[in-house]
């Protein structure tokens, strides 16, 4: 049987990148397979895509997957304002960028804050497992209020919520995931990638070396027993074909199910689980996430959408063809024009 | 009365001076006193006069004392000089030393509220102005009657040394963008003074202006527009920065001249984004430089210590950006509206490790220009930062120059592959890597994001790498790859801008120097060859060092190093970079937060000379 191949014609293994040098099951590793999987379903052009990282365990992963994507692992805290550049520079780019919760909760909650205000469109990754591992195994500024550490005692500080950081920052895509739900994280993927705006994942993605414990709210044993997902989350094609008797089939009443339009025609459909939450309700959404905090609740799934409002390029006013493809009679003026300047500046 | 007939007489038997004097205004900050001086000066300009306007301002928005030296120089000297002959003693707090400060012989135009809390000098002319009484007169709505109160003087100064009223009409005109109402209102406030002043002053001075034609067919302009200009034709695609004085009119100038740049339909090819810090607007242009774009920001010391660490990845991991450091003077907080070269060693060495920046240093409108769009070019050839120290002196001020030359060499954007070029290149060395040195000159090919080539991406990293840009902690690979950096170093010196030497005397003393101390340079030359002393005189214009440098210093027995900051950082890394044979290399080094003067030079050369 010759092997699997997507509407490019490429295997799946086409999309890898170097072997992973993180711990055995780490879940960074798992989140990088997903976006291996991800691009590979959505038949992505491995050319067409970059990729960006900080510093930190989370931010060596970009070297893991997409091995025909350029990369740029940057600088710690930074990762923002290299994609900034590096998307006004070619708005013809994808971005896919990953970051820490040491990354962007504490080094980079400047540079976190800033992009999402100029709505950078791209997808943020936050591999948040509340402890730093590559300097082994501080608390980031995402540890729960009262955790024990092995070296460094007890957290007194609270933690500071990303999610509800990047919703109160004015992020149109918000939401949050266990990298151990491999079907959450991908349909999540599937969908920040077609958002015309910052797309923000915080992701709890265990450390299995210094966060592990089953008291730890970061930890697989954790998410594996308390993860409440708000949805069933399912991704339609834009030439899906949308038919309202549909919405009705299965288990679920009119009503149970919300249909997300997303800007390139496609749709998140959210089937409802135990609560009524509505993304696209900002009160709501910040509802959770301060619930969520306040009673360890850990739910995850699509927590805010909106439609994206112009993105820092268009804001820009730019050229359609991409600043760094442009020619150099595109760049530079005719002598004419100095000339101008120059007889305006006489005596 | 007796006294000032005495002066009278004694001053009518000197003989007159035109076109050759300096003046000195004195105003509170935030006063309006900016439109006034700057109608003086391009009013000079007008007539003919070479001449020079600097702004010697306080770091604050109203109040505290700033003063703006104006200097005529018929013979085209521009440099600051110490001692101006005219002073306009606007501020009640400054005046008293203000006079104190004159020459034998010199003016003094103020206020009558002012000429009360002096103390009078009997070798000096005293103008006093009813500005109160004046500005009564004048119908000018009360709103702005605090800001137009100092074209009370413009008008004295024009009555008193001869600047004709319409030229003084055409300027205002200019400076509101051909606006009447604004112009007029100052204009009247202006011809109440110059008609007061001509009926109850008695002109006790020999100072006059008189047209000429010293500024035929040349500009007026800032260094901070002039660089600006020269990136908008170097063909600049990201800007990014954070505000910070003496360079935020730098981006300034990028967006009045972003015009120049867009299309028929009005779009951009200029982004412009103002940062949350200087950190970030370094990461902006080296994110956009990564992926292909021309970037830059503009910035000053502060700034410059935030923008280390991406300074060090963009060195390091190779990619080409544009840092302008319009400096001022550190360190620290410093003075931030007083000019330095106190950056030299800071800037060239910036980011920890091993590291080395390129350095461009203009010293005038032209090369600022030049290297506006030159900076790029360099950039993508060696595919590194490239930092252009200017100062507060050349990017705030008004400079007189000769009109600027349209680039005379095509674009370069360097070792640049696309998926055609990268196809070859692997036809021809069997594989392609982003830090191979197939050339031998320590350049390697890059290739940047969206090429549709199977091989053509690698992943950019401050981490230490091998030629395919793969991860490597070996010692080997480090090795090589700073030799590399090295030797692209070495490549560098060849291909930056050489020093402008000139070298045609018969001399012991040579002169080293940069940037905007040339003015007082070449004029305390002059006097000193007046005075039957010689010089030489090389004007270093990038770094690393060229090596024309050190053919300099061997052929003279005594070398000074004239530079505008403390420690006389261009001698260290002279000595540093020739340690040979440089005994005779000393620094005149001044630092004290204003223009180099000719005066200081004169002096501190001869008694360093003995």
């Amino acid at each position: 049987m010759p092997p699997r191949v997507n509407q490019l014609g490429l295997k799946r293994t086409e999309y890898r990148g170097k072997p992973s040098t993180l711990c055995p099951g780490c879940g960074h590793d798992s989140i990088s397979n997903q976006l291996i999987t991800m691009a590979y379903e959505l038949g992505l052009e491995q050319h067409k895509i970059i990729k960006v990282s900080g510093i930190g365990c989370s931010s060596k992963t970009p070297a893991y997957f997409l091995g025909g994507s350029h990369g740029f692992n940057a600088l710690h805290g930074r990762m923002p304002s290299v994609v900034t550049g590096a998307l006004l520079a070619n708005t013809d780019l994808a971005c896919i960028a990953v970051s820490g919760d040491g990354d962007t909760g504490s080094i980079g909650m400047g540079q976190f804050k800033h992009v999402i205000r100029r709505n950078v469109p791209f997808v943020y990754i936050i591999e948040n497992n509340g402890v730093y591992g590559l300097t082994k195994g501080q608390f980031s500024a995402t540890a729960d209020e009262g955790q024990f550490l092995k070296y460094y005692g007890t957290n007194h500080m609270p933690p500071i919520d990303l999610a509800l950081e990047a919703v109160i920052a004015g992020c149109t895509f918000v939401a949050r995931s266990f990298s151990g739900d491999a079907k959450q994280v991908q349909a999540l993927l599937q969908a920040a990638v077609r958002h015309p705006g910052t797309a923000l994942l915080d992701i709890i993605s265990p450390c299995v070396t210094f966060n592990n414990a089953e008291t730890s709210t970061k930890s697989y044993p954790y998410g594996k027993d308390n993860e409440i997902p708000l949805h069933e989350i399912q991704i339609l094609a834009p030439d899906y074909v949308h038919a309202q008797e549909e919405i009705t089939v299965g288990d679920y009443e009119e009503g149970d199910i919300i249909d997300v339009e997303m800007h390139d025609g496609s749709f998140i459909r959210l089937k409802k689980l135990e609560n009524d939450h509505d993304p696209r309700n900002r009160r709501m959404a910040i509802d959770v996430l301060e619930r969520s905090m306040r009673e360890q609740i850990f739910s995850t799934g699509l927590i805010y959408y909106e439609e994206p409002r112009p993105t820092l390029a268009q804001t820009e006013e730019l050229v359609a063809t991409p600043l760094a493809q442009l020619r150099a009679s595109d760049l530079r003026p005719p002598k004419s024009a100095l000339d101008g300047v120059m007889q305006r500046l006489m005596s | 009365m007796a006294i000032q007939a005495e002066i009278q007489s004694k001053l009518d038997k000197r003989a007159p001076i035109i076109n050759d004097f300096a003046f000195s205004v004195a105003t509170k900050n935030g006063s309006g006193s900016q439109t006034s001086n700057n109608v003086l000066v391009k009013s000079l300009f007008r007539m003919g006069i070479p001449v020079n306007g600097k702004n010697l301002f306080p770091s604050n928005i109203k109040g505290l004392p700033t003063w703006y030296t104006i200097r005529a120089s018929k013979d085209g000297y521009t440099a600051r000089k110490e001692i101006t002959e005219v002073v306009v003693a606007y501020n009640n707090e400054t005046a008293p030393e203000d006079v104190l400060n004159l020459p034998p012989g010199g003016v003094c135009i103020t206020t009558d509220k002012i000429a009360r809390i002096i103390r009078q000098r009997d070798d000096i002319s005293y103008y006093v102005i009813p500005v109160t009484k004046l500005m009564r007169q004048a119908t000018v709505p009360s709103a702005f009657r605090k800001l137009v109160e100092n074209m009370t003087y413009v008008g004295a100064v024009a009555q008193l040394f001869d600047i004709p009223l319409g030229l003084i009409y055409q300027v205002l005109l200019d400076n509101f963008k051909g606006r009447e109402k604004p112009a007029r209102m100052n204009h009247d406030v202006i011809k109440l003074a110059y008609d007061w002043t001509a009926e109850n002053i008695l002109k006790s001075d020999p100072f006059r202006f008189e047209h000429m034609d010293g500024t035929q067919g040349k500009i007026m302009m800032t260094g901070n527009d002039a660089g600006a200009l020269g990136a908008v034709f170097g063909g600049v695609n990201v800007v990014a920065w954070y505000p910070i004085t003496p360079s935020t009119s730098f981006v300034d100038g990028i967006i009045g001249f972003r015009n120049l740049r867009q299309n028929d339909a009005g779009e951009n090819t200029i982004a412009i984004v103002q940062a949350e810090d200087e950190l970030a607007a370094a990461g902006i242009i080296t994110g956009a430089g990564w992926a292909g774009a021309r970037a830059l920001t503009s910035t000053s010391g502060p700034g410059i210590s935030l923008m280390a660490e991406f300074a060090g990845l963009a060195y390091f991991a190779e990619i080409p950006t544009v840092f302008w450091n319009i400096t001022r003077m550190g360190p620290s907080t410093g003075l931030p509206t007083r000019t330095s070269q106190g950056d030299l060693l800071f800037t060239h060495f910036l980011g920890h490790g091993d590291s080395r920046q390129i350095c461009l240093l203009p010293g005038n409108l032209q090369e600022a220009f030049e290297f506006g769009w030159r900076s790029f070019d360099i950039a993508e050839a060696l595919q590194s930062p490239v930092f252009v120290i200017s100062d507060l002196d050349l990017g705030m001020n008004n400079w007189l120059s000769e009109p600027f030359d349209y680039p005379d060499q095509a674009m370069d954007r360097g070792k640049r592959l696309d998926e055609h070029t990268l196809r070859s290149f692997i036809d021809e060395h069997g594989k392609w890597g982003r830090y191979m040195d197939v050339d031998g000159d320590g350049i390697p090919y890059r290739t940047v994001p969206g090429t549709a080539h199977p091989f053509a991406a690698y992943f950019a990293r401050g981490t230490g790498h091998d030629e395919m840009a793969t991860y490597s902690e070996r010692s080997d690979d480090w090795i090589e790859n700073m030799r590399r950096l090295r030797l692209k170093m070495e490549t560098a010196r060849a291909l930056l801008p050489q020093p402008i030497i000139d070298d045609r005397r018969e001399a012991d003393i040579g002169i080293i120097s940069f940037g905007t101390n040339d003015d007082a340079i070449r004029e305390a030359r002059d006097w000193l060859e007046n005075e039957g002393i010689p010089t030489n005189y090389l004007r270093v214009l990038a770094l690393p060092l060229a090596a024309s440098v050190s053919d300099f210093i061997d052929a003279h027995k005594s070398i000074f190093v004239i530079e505008n900051n403390f420690d006389g950082q261009l001698t260290q890394l002279i000595r540093l970079e020739h340690p040979e044979n440089i005994s005779h290399v000393r620094p005149l080094a001044l630092g004290d937060g204003l223009p180099m003067t000719p005066s200081w030079i004169y002096q501190n050369l001869i008694e360093q000379e003995g």
